[in-house]
């Protein structure tokens, strides 16, 4: 029924000191064996993460800063960050709306078959990329079950905008769910009892109790649905047609520079790609630091 | 408001969590619901508030049958054992809550709502602290924001669901205290849920005892202290000594005492269960029915002295406590033989076990901590 609300976790207690890390503890190691592990995960850290971050930006400088600039203001580069903006400005919002009522139903409401909802959800994570592409040239390719009705009436899916903004969309689709879901169960539904009893309706229960709620974490699930939906590769891929100027978006056009041996061009797009993923990590810590305790306690990204 | 609830059934699954409950509630009455966990106190109080609909009954709040009404309809205070208090929101914001929700032409004006919000949090003692959030205040002043919050809807009856259960002792004693002082003052129909006897007996005017979905009796504090109406009530409202015993020619026998006890007040002859507190049982003088007991045990805690005792012809083991200064102390001494008399006792038929729990005999005639070790676990 009423599960007891751990109060600590609104106000963590401080401790009035650092904890004293004690020589001869039981969970220490050998001296040499910290400074090892240490070191490997550093080394490992360096190798695979910061140096490929490092090189992306100067290879992309190799020829200088106004190359640089060259190959970002370049038209087919410009139209496909335009692209890329369009399409996280579609799927996003999408993703924004079902999800957080993919969040609301699942943990507000008790109905059959929520097990099966809540597996469905997870499903665009399981799902390599290039099958959820695939799915939609299934559906509204040539040969496919929309196909011949679709060139009909001359509305093209494939190969085309609206096809990234679907397939970006159903690979995105699990963040802003899965971020919501616990944090929800987590706070119950004790407030929206209390607000119902105070007269409000399900519209003001909503918007004043619920929503307020959950905001940080739903603006942390936005960030990162964001940032995947910039990034994705494989689904946009297999549906855009790879079509310069009107169908690349930033991740693709990558590809294609560097496929052309224009490296320098491919690694200055990329390094914007960059920037937003560096950008989403600075945001994503912030929030952490700032509203941890109000953000799921799994976190899973 | 007064409440009439008229045979109430709500069963969740094939568990019937309230089976067939009827009960009067006059204005302005203070009223406990009082039970263990599991014996439908809290499903009552959430069916009256609306947040539970029942299978059949009918709830009615003046004579009027709200339970078709939605609770947002009811017009009910209902206070929440966590609070649920909005967290993003001042506490001003919290109490105003209920007035801001209201339709546009039933809305009062911003600063009308302001105004009483202020009142309200000054009735519970909190003016000046209106700019904090809830975050920022103790635990009991937490309790107090959730009350005023839930009293600025004018509530036709105010609900509370184990109002001071995630308290401290000492808070808690303050708050039920003063949570008397404001019902004196304000005469809201209250009901509150409690499984803490002493909380129920010092705060109510009438005590509902419920078990497994029913009400096992209602009356005054006094009444159900004094005159439990079923083993369960005399048992959940304090300490229980059970003696075996027998009713034979219009007395009252202990299991194998040689004279009678008492009269029977019209008991059918068979066996019984006399049922007597710990602080019921006094040494006999000489030529007063009694029976003998052999002192196991004696220990003083704080200001009480707890002695444990078999009787001789039964067997059955009994606690007695005593204040420490009592005249009767010294004679309870380890290995001493006593007669007991029986200040005040309940007696019931045999083959009633308690419904509590069910306990086994052995166990219910098993030491008095033993008997709480076998409740609890």
């Amino acid at each position: 029924m009423n599960r007891p609300v751990d109060h600590t976790l609104q106000d963590p207690p401080k401790l009035p000191f650092e904890p004293l890390i004690q020589k001869n503890a039981v969970i220490t190691e050998a001296r040499w064996v910290r400074v090892s592990l240490t070191a490997a995960a550093l080394i490992f850290l360096l190798g695979f993460l910061l140096m490929p971050l490092i090189a992306v930006f100067v290879e992309a400088l190799r020829n200088g800063i106004g190359a640089y600039f060259e190959a970002i203001v370049e038209d087919d580069a410009m139209a496909a960050i335009r692209l890329t903006l369009t399409v996280s400005l579609i799927a996003v919002p999408l993703n924004l709306v079902f999800g957080v009522i993919a969040a609301w139903a699942i943990t507000k409401h008790s109905f059959r078959f929520k097990q099966l909802l809540i597996t469905l959800i997870d499903l665009p994570f399981s799902v390599s990329p290039v099958v959820s592409g695939l799915i939609y040239v299934l559906i509204f390719g040539a040969q496919g079950w929309a196909g011949p009705w679709m060139s009909e009436h001359e509305f093209k899916v494939l190969f085309a905008v609206p096809g990234i903004v679907l397939a970006t969309t159903f690979v995105t689709f699990p963040f802003i769910a899965r971020e919501l879901i616990p944090l929800m169960q987590a706070q119950g539904t004790d407030d929206e009892q209390a607000a119902l009893s105070l007269g409000a309706n399900g519209w003001q229960v909503f918007w004043r109790v619920t929503l307020p709620n959950i905001r940080w974490g739903l603006l942390y699930g936005v960030l990162l649905c964001n940032a995947r939906a910039m990034g994705e590769f494989g689904a946009v891929s297999v549906v855009s047609g790879h079509i310069r100027g009107l169908t690349n978006t930033m991740p693709l056009h990558v590809e294609i520079l560097y496929n052309e041996y224009n490296f320098s061009a491919a690694f200055a797009v990329a390094s914007l790609l960059a920037m937003l993923a560096l950008l989403t990590l600075g945001l994503k810590s912030l929030l952490e630091w700032r509203h941890g305790n109000e953000l799921a306690a799994t976190r899973r990204h | 408001m007064d409440i009439q609830i008229r045979n109430i059934h709500k069963g969740f699954g094939s568990f019937p969590a309230l089976a067939g409950v009827d009960l009067d509630i006059a204005s302005g009455e203070l009223i406990a619901l009082l039970g263990p966990s599991g014996s439908g106190k809290t499903t009552l109080l959430r069916t009256i508030a609306g947040l539970e609909f029942p299978d059949t009954g009918q709830i009615l709040f003046g004579g009027e049958d709200t339970v078709a009404l939605p609770v947002q309809q009811r017009r009910v205070g209902f206070v929440f054992q966590h609070y649920a208090l909005f967290r993003h929101m001042t506490i001003l914001e919290n109490v105003a809550f209920g007035l801001r929700v209201r339709p546009r032409h039933e809305r009062p004006s911003d600063k009308d709502i302001k105004r009483k919000a202020a009142e309200l949090l000054d009735l519970v003692q909190l003016g000046g602290l209106e700019a904090r959030y809830p975050t920022q205040l103790s635990g009991g002043q937490r309790q107090r924001v959730a009350l005023a919050r839930a009293l600025a809807i004018e509530p036709r009856v105010l609900l509370l669901d184990e109002p001071f259960g995630a308290l401290d002792a000492k808070v808690r004693k303050d708050l039920r205290r003063w949570l008397r002082e404001l019902h004196d003052k304000t005469g809201y129909t209250t009901i509150f849920v409690t499984h803490d006897q002493e909380e129920a007996l010092e705060l109510a005017d009438r005590v509902v005892v419920m078990s497994r979905g029913r009400i096992e009796q209602v009356g005054s504090t006094d009444e159900v202290y004094e005159n439990p109406a079923t083993p369960f009530v005399f048992d959940f409202l304090g300490n229980t000594n059970i003696l075996p015993g027998e009713v034979r020619e219009h007395h009252i026998y202990v299991n194998g005492g040689p004279q009678p006890i008492a009269d029977t007040a019209g008991h059918e002859p068979g066996p019984i269960d006399i049922y007597v507190r710990p602080i019921d049982l006094r040494i006999a003088d000489a030529g007063v029915p009694s029976f003998d007991v052999d002192v196991l045990s004696t220990q003083r805690t704080g200001p009480v002295v707890r002695c444990e005792a078999r009787a001789v012809t039964s067997g059955a083991v009994i606690e007695i406590e005593l204040p420490h200064l009592h005249h009767d102390v010294p004679a309870l001494k380890a290995g001493a033989r006593v007669p007991l008399r029986l200040s005040n006792f309940s007696v019931f038929a045999r083959g009633k076990p308690i419904s509590r729990q069910a306990l086994p005999d052995v166990v219910a005639n098993a030491p008095a901590e033993y008997r709480e070790r076998a409740r609890a676990g």
